[in-house]
């Protein structure tokens, strides 16, 4: 039986609990969080086998270029003849490691729902509408301080099918390379304010609140230009180790 | 350098992500034709044994000459229509990007990777909260004496070992979970 949202919520509850009763920081989510149900047959059970191979090939990663990216993929407003429907926003930050340094010249990936909460996507049956301006993904590279930026509009919360009147906040996939294929990330980028945050498994599997904070963009009133977008930040720090980590002596 | 930022929490790649991230030549790294190309192919099994049709996989590896620079082009542009022009037939980048079909089976074509034995994979999913790696291991005396597997039990072992199907051709499945779930790796 579908579980209702008052059982999702009592589950969250529970595992937050079970988090702060421990004294280890957990930055990422659990694989195994019951209450998102499609966990349940999709986690390993056996523990991870550590690596502390100094040569392992993971280590070293991926490389894109200008070749890989156009001009207009930033601009998810700008990919069709007409202007999409939505809030128009823009949403920027610096992606670095965990020693600060900025990821430079690689790859971001983005996609997300249009305004009304529809993903250009076959399998996505939410009675709202496809808006014929909107495909909602786009690429760019880092810059040497290691910004992105894209312009889109905000997209729309939109219902799932793990609990009865369960309904994803607002959000932005992200993908992102580090110089090591250990520190690939996908992520996703939450709006502030969203009253659905709470209600949410997905964002609420972090359940380290300072962490949970970290998926949550700022918004940034220098950044919204006037007479066209609202600003947000949001800046990515990508985990795991890297060939020159390892030199330094971790 | 020690750690000084708290990282970014990973998040599922849901199940959306088919207009971002795959991309056409994207299961493709080796130049067509290329004499020396191996295809390596299998089915990701969740828990229940179904097939998980949703998954997207990442492989990642050294160059055939050892090189792990990497290069530019796996998702080359056409700047005329901003499509996707598909790699340029000569350069190997050592990335393939492979989503799961609705049989949960995938296939890639690539080169054999250089000083090591193996291939470095990064499997992302719905309900998959955190991205897993492993690697498939290419059968050779590289791969029999590798200090990761011999570290292993033999029922474990055998999850990261590719089996010759065909010549040059190669079947590695991918079970999240159950009795004989694949070895998944931790690099912290
Ligand atoms: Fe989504």
């Amino acid at each position: 039986m579908t579980p209702t949202q008052h059982e999702i919520s009592e589950q969250i509850a529970a595992q937050a609990e079970a988090y702060a009763a421990g004294d280890a920081t957990r930055h990422h989510p659990d694989r195994a969080y019951p209450p998102y149900r499609s966990t349940a047959l999709r986690h390993p059970r056996q523990p991870l086998v550590p690596v502390r191979d100094p040569e392992a090939a993971e280590l070293s990663g991926p490389t894109f270029g200008r070749t890989d990216v156009t001009d207009l993929d930033h601009d998810l407003t700008r990919q069709h003849t007409g202007e999409p429907l939505g809030e128009r926003i823009t949403v920027t930050g610096r992606v670095l490691d965990r020693t600060g340094r900025p990821v430079t010249g690689q790859l971001v990936e983005i996609w997300q729902a249009n305004a009304a909460g529809r993903y250009a996507h076959q399998r996505d049956q939410h009675p709202a509408p496809l808006d014929p301006n909107f495909t909602g993904t786009g690429r760019c590279l880092t810059d040497d301080q290691g910004r992105y930026r894209f312009t889109t509009v905000k997209p729309g919360a939109y219902p799932w099918g793990n609990h009865t009147n369960a309904w994803r906040p607002a959000h932005i996939h992200f993908s992102l390379f580090g110089t090591a294929f250990t520190q690939r990330l996908v992520t996703q980028l939450y709006f502030p304010g969203d009253p659905l945050l709470p209600y949410d498994p997905i964002l609420q599997s972090v359940t380290d609140a300072d962490a949970r904070t970290r998926l949550v963009a700022a918004y940034d009133h220098e950044l919204s230009v006037p007479e066209w977008s609202l600003g947000y930040r949001w800046d990515i720090v990508l985990d795991g180790p890297r060939a020159t980590l390892f030199e330094e002596g971790r | 350098m020690m750690p000084v930022l708290p990282p970014t929490p990973s998040q599922t790649v849901g199940p959306f992500y088919g207009s971002a991230l795959p991309f056409p030549g994207g299961p493709e790294p080796a130049p067509a034709g290329h004499p020396e190309a191996l295809t390596v192919h299998g089915t990701v099994y969740d828990g229940a044994g179904e097939p998980v049709s949703d998954a997207l996989l990442e492989l990642w590896q050294p160059a055939p000459d050892g090189s792990r620079t990497g290069a530019p082009g796996s998702l080359r542009r056409d700047p005329t229509t901003g499509g996707f022009a598909g790699r340029d037939g000569v350069t190997f980048t050592g990335f393939a990007r492979v989503p799961t079909d609705a049989d949960g089976r995938w296939a890639i074509r690539t080169l054999p990777p250089g000083g090591v034995p193996y291939l470095s994979l990064c499997v992302f999913a719905r309900g998959l909260l955190h991205h897993l790696y492993t690697r498939i291991y290419l059968p050779g005396p590289a791969t029999d004496a590798d200090p990761l597997l011999a570290a292993l039990g033999p029922q474990r072992r055998t999850t990261l070992l590719a089996h010759e199907t065909a010549p040059r051709g190669y079947r590695f499945d991918v079970r999240l979970q159950g009795p004989e779930e694949t070895v998944f790796l931790d690099f912290h």
